[in-house]
């Protein structure tokens, strides 16, 4: 996420948050409570809530970082916080994701079987005809690009909660796949799974949308 | 190997932790199939409007009060 780059690295920081230094802390809350936010979403029922998780953890956050021993790095101990706080939450609203082991609606092909050609047939499992994913165009232009996220915007939110989660640590905030097992403890085969159907839905939804702009843009007359 | 078994394979060709026979088997798929490249390549733009998301952020009563906490607690 842009400006998280900017942040230097964690010894420094973690010492100027020792030190009190109000402005770096207001550099972390800045850079991270956004994706954390999202990421609160997932175990809670309502934006109220994850905003008050967040809050929580920042106090934890402000309480604890004498006691930060530097084991993992600042983001990641300042997530594991998060994780639990918001999960404890969850449990509360009895709105838990538990991660053990993948449910049956997790499984099974990410894209719809009639797309493929019917077992028996030639070419059986090719795309069938007229069903091969056809190239598409991101418009350039700003507010297209702004529409495109509000299109993949609206598909987060309504993925199942363990994908959201899933999806939202590995391809929003950027964590890679280990960091992702250890703050869930999911195995990273379980953690593959639900990552590939959560992106295999986002992209169908972006390929439903982009091949219907055409319809919009010529057709936007009154029923 | 078959179009309906690439697209299940596309997480683990993209994380590079795919064993090398399977990797080799989808990348001669590629070279063969303009459906599976153009669904690959979807995915990692799919994967890349994902990065430039914007962040949601904290209502700014939230982030002064937790300014005021951390300016609080560092100076007893």
């Amino acid at each position: 996420m842009a400006g998280a780059r900017e942040l230097p690295p964690d010894q420094v920081l973690v010492q100027r948050l020792r030190d009190g230094d109000e402005e770096t802390f207001a550099l972390v809350l800045n850079a991270w409570s956004g994706s954390m936010l999202r990421l609160a979403m997932s175990f809670v029922s309502t934006k109220a809530s994850a905003e008050e998780a967040v809050q929580d953890t920042w106090l934890a956050v402000i309480r604890g970082i004498s006691d930060f021993e530097g084991r993992s790095t600042l983001k990641t101990w300042v997530y594991r916080i998060l994780v639990n706080t918001a999960k404890a939450r969850g449990t509360k609203e009895s709105r838990t994701v538990p991660f053990a082991s993948l449910l049956p609606e997790e499984e099974g092909p990410t894209v719809d079987a009639s797309r493929f050609r019917a077992p028996g047939e030639e070419y059986a499992g090719h795309w069938a005809v007229g069903q091969e994913p056809r190239p598409w165009h991101i418009p350039e232009d700003h507010v297209l690009r702004g529409e495109v996220r509000e299109v993949i915007t609206e598909a987060i939110d309504e993925l199942p909660p363990r994908l959201r989660t899933v999806i939202t640590l590995r391809d929003v905030a950027g964590y890679g796949s280990e960091e992702v097992c250890s703050l869930l403890e999911i195995s990273p085969g379980n953690q593959r799974v639900l990552l590939h159907r959560a992106r295999a839905l986002l992209r169908r939804k972006l390929e439903e949308y982009l091949s219907g702009t055409h319809h919009v843009a010529g057709g936007r007359g009154r029923a | 190997m078959n179009c309906d078994e690439f697209v299940e394979l596309v997480t683990t060709f993209l994380d590079g932790s795919m064993h090398e026979p399977t990797e080799l088997r989808c990348l001669v798929h590629l070279t063969e199939c303009d459906g599976c490249e153009t669904y690959l390549d979807q995915f990692r733009q799919t994967i890349a409007i994902l990065d430039a998301l914007p962040g949601q952020s904290l209502p700014t009563e939230a982030r002064d009060q937790l300014l005021g906490a951390f300016r609080a607690l560092r100076r007893d």
